[in-house]
């Protein structure tokens, strides 16, 4: 054991001393092959934190929201639709919500206008999310106005800020009394934009949003679970965005690779020629080849992933940000909760270590396999 | 000590380039000696030093070692007594460039699984002997013909091999190196070591320190 | 003289512990992150919301999960006639799943 661990220790010996010698070109593979692992690990730990937090967070929101569609598109609910679900058995609580969207051509951005109880928002009074209330300079008790579809110009004081720990949700949420929201939006009295119910036993959801779809042919009930399954598949692996990442890492990795296979010099193959002669095995050649696969990928590895943690988690994965960010003028700033999914991880250390690990040690084979006699030839 | 009978090789055999190197070889030499090779380029005496230190396997007839016959070995057997018993200065000194002096001279040691302090111990000792220990962490390139060579001969005797294998080991040498080579020789035999070497130079086949000289042509043995 | 195998045993164990480290600081950070996420929570509860406030950019990538059936990003994954939101959301299960459980069992035509 110890002559074979010693044994070892010299192959990694020898093989970092010959590294050393194309120092310039060996670093520069290290820092392609670290930045690789960087931009796939710090997709990897971004989309999983941000499905996790969407998760938690969202495990909250309605059992059952029923919209109204007419001619396909989605319309208000006329007067009548809260007493007939009432009569379903089985719903819980249900309440009709008002909100809608409005384009702000100061900032030019889309704000949700959402009315809330007249003891929580007051009349003439607005909540506003913290991202819209940093892009238009608002703050406690300023005032703000904006001029309704109609024409109208409306006045509302700010009330407060939304905490800008909630940003990823309610960046531009503009909150707002019942009667405010009607007039601004001179929304039908009786009408709602939609309602939210809830079940008493989680288990007859589907049951009820069948009994839904027959009692009000003209409803779409969209469950909870699909708005959960909606976020869990956010930023999936097929998502064009990252099947484009995923398409370059793959075409560099494959790069990387071709230029180890086929950049098996006659000075290298000479140099296992003298290796072999001077008492080494073919295996120990192969074994010398693998532990400097093995070191470079697991440092590549190793830096990449360290790089993408601090990256996603400290700088708030500011690389992705211009991607994420689209055209969105109101965007949320937000620190993800560093969650880490072991087998993610372990998935990425194989699909990186691995291949790397067999580029380096597939064309060796066959200068390892050559005659110790050509050296004397 | 080793024992040739009826050694013959080809070389791409089966093919229209074949080409037989040897054609039966019988030979006997002894330990402790000086055996010198000569004959023309193409006479067979490299490829005679090849099966001799294991590098390669002869197409027929048998090679013993201390009694043992070795020409049937796999692979992996004759590397571990060529490790063991031979230690090899190429006519390139086949030195791995870009590593120091002290990193090529340990090389063979590298299988061997002796800890690296014992090692490098060992190699600081023959430098010592060769006069080199001022070279010993340059670059090999960087080094003369003459210390090139004295490495290739420090790495030949890290694992203290009882055969001794040079392959023209003056040809890339002036006079007065030449004769530094064989004062190393020398010291060989008082060693007890047994040296084979090919060469045409008559300085080393006609030296004193050559105990047996073997002529060779077209593959045969040919008559001194 | 330094051993080259131990220098880079030095560095692969510094790694390793960061890399450890890291995995130590996301388990605490739970603790750390858990008032924030009960608070958001709360307000989602509170709010009814139903949707993360990441595609702002128009009304109908603003609430991927309640879009009506016929809005933009609603047939086809990577939908790049609206990127990059289009090519971050996939198809609402919606569509993976239709409707057709309810087909023939409700009084009016579908």
């Amino acid at each position: 054991m110890r002559i074979w661990l010693e044994k070892q220790r010299h192959l990694i010996d020898f093989t970092l001393a010959s590294l050393a010698r194309r120092k310039t070109k060996n670093i520069g593979l290290l820092v392609a092959y670290t930045l690789l692992v960087f931009v796939l690990a710090s997709l990897t730990l971004f989309t999983n934190a941000l499905r996790t937090e969407a998760t938690f967070v969202l495990a909250g929101s309605p059992e059952v929201i029923v919209q109204r569609m007419v001619a396909g598109r989605h319309d208000l609910i006329p007067p009548g639709y809260l007493d007939k679900i009432g009569r379903i058995r089985g719903v819980q609580k249900m309440e009709g919500r008002l909100w809608g969207y409005y384009y702000d051509p100061v900032l030019n951005a889309n704000y949700t206008f959402m009315a809330r109880p007249a003891e929580e928002v007051a009349s003439g009074t607005i909540m506003v999310g913290a991202a819209l209330a940093r892009e238009r300079g608002l703050d406690a008790h300023n005032t703000i106005s904006f001029r309704s579809y109609s024409g109208k110009l409306f006045t509302f004081e700010v009330a407060s800020v939304l905490s800008p720990d909630s940003e990823l949700l309610s960046a531009d949420l503009i909150l707002l009394s019942e009667e405010d929201f009607r007039s601004f939006f001179e929304y039908p009295a009786g009408h709602f934009t939609d309602i939210a119910l809830s079940v008493a036993n989680p288990q007859e959801v589907r049951n009820i949003a069948a009994k839904l779809s027959s009692a009000l042919p003209d409803s779409r009930p969209i469950l909870r679970e699909e708005v959960l399954r909606t976020y869990q598949s956010v930023f999936d692996w097929r998502e064009g965005i990252v099947l484009t990442v995923l398409a370059g890492a793959i075409l560099a990795f494959a790069i990387l690779a071709w230029e180890k296979a086929s950049g098996l010099s006659a000075e290298e193959k000479r140099e296992i020629g003298i290796l072999k002669a001077i008492g080494w095995e073919t295996g120990d050649v192969l074994r010398m080849k693998l532990w400097e696969g093995l070191l470079i990928s697991l440092t590549a590895f190793l830096l990449g992933f360290i790089g993408a943690y601090v990256h996603v988690f400290h700088f708030g994965a500011a690389v992705f940000e211009p991607v994420l960010k689209g055209w969105a003028v109101l965007y949320p700033r937000f620190t993800l909760l560093p969650a880490i999914d072991g087998l993610q991880v372990a998935t990425l250390f194989f699909f990186t270590v691995f291949p790397y690990t067999a580029a380096v040690l597939v064309p060796i084979w066959r200068a390892a396999i050559t005659d110790p006699d050509a050296v004397m030839r | 000590m080793i024992e040739l009978s009826e050694i013959k090789k080809a070389f791409n055999q089966g093919r229209p380039n074949e080409y037989w190197a040897l054609s039966g070889i019988d030979l006997t030499l002894e330990a402790g000696k000086v055996t010198a090779f000569r004959g023309p380029s193409g006479s067979g005496k490299t490829t005679l030093l090849t099966l001799v230190g294991c590098l390669a396997r002869p197409t027929s007839g048998r090679v013993r070692f201390k009694g043992q016959d070795i020409s049937g070995l796999p692979e992996r057997f004759l590397t571990e007594i060529r490790r063991q018993s031979f230690g090899f200065v190429f006519q390139q000194f086949n030195l791995i460039k870009g590593l120091s002096a002290l990193e090529n001279v340990i090389l063979p040691g590298f299988p061997t699984g002796r800890p690296r302090a014992e090692l490098i111990d060992a190699a600081e000792g023959l430098f010592e002997q060769l006069k080199l220990s001022h070279r010993r962490q340059a670059k090999v390139e960087w080094l003369s013909g003459g210390e090139q060579q004295r490495v290739a001969i420090a790495r030949a005797l890290i694992n203290d091999p009882e055969v001794i294998i040079a392959d023209e080991p003056t040809a890339n040498l002036d006079t007065a190196l030449s004769r530094e080579f064989m004062t190393i020789l020398e010291g060989f035999t008082a060693a007890g070591k047994t040296v084979l070497l090919t060469s045409h130079d008559p300085l080393v086949v006609e030296s004193s320190a050559v105990h047996r000289v073997v002529g060779m042509r077209d593959g045969k043995l040919v008559d001194q | 003289m330094r051993r080259p195998s131990n220098v880079a045993f030095l560095l692969l164990a510094t790694l390793f512990l960061a890399v450890v480290l890291i995995f130590a600081h996301s388990g605490q950070s739970t603790a750390a992150h858990t008032p924030r996420l009960l608070a958001n929570r709360d307000l989602v509860v509170r709010l009814g919301l139903t949707d993360l406030a990441l595609f702002t950019e128009a009304r109908y990538t603003r609430h991927p999960s309640q879009a009506d059936l016929h809005s933009a990003l609603q047939d086809h994954p990577g939908a790049f006639d609206h990127f990059p939101t289009g090519s971050l959301l996939p198809p609402p299960a919606l569509l993976k799943r239709p409707h057709a459980n309810l087909a023939g069992k409700t009084t009016s035509p579908d």
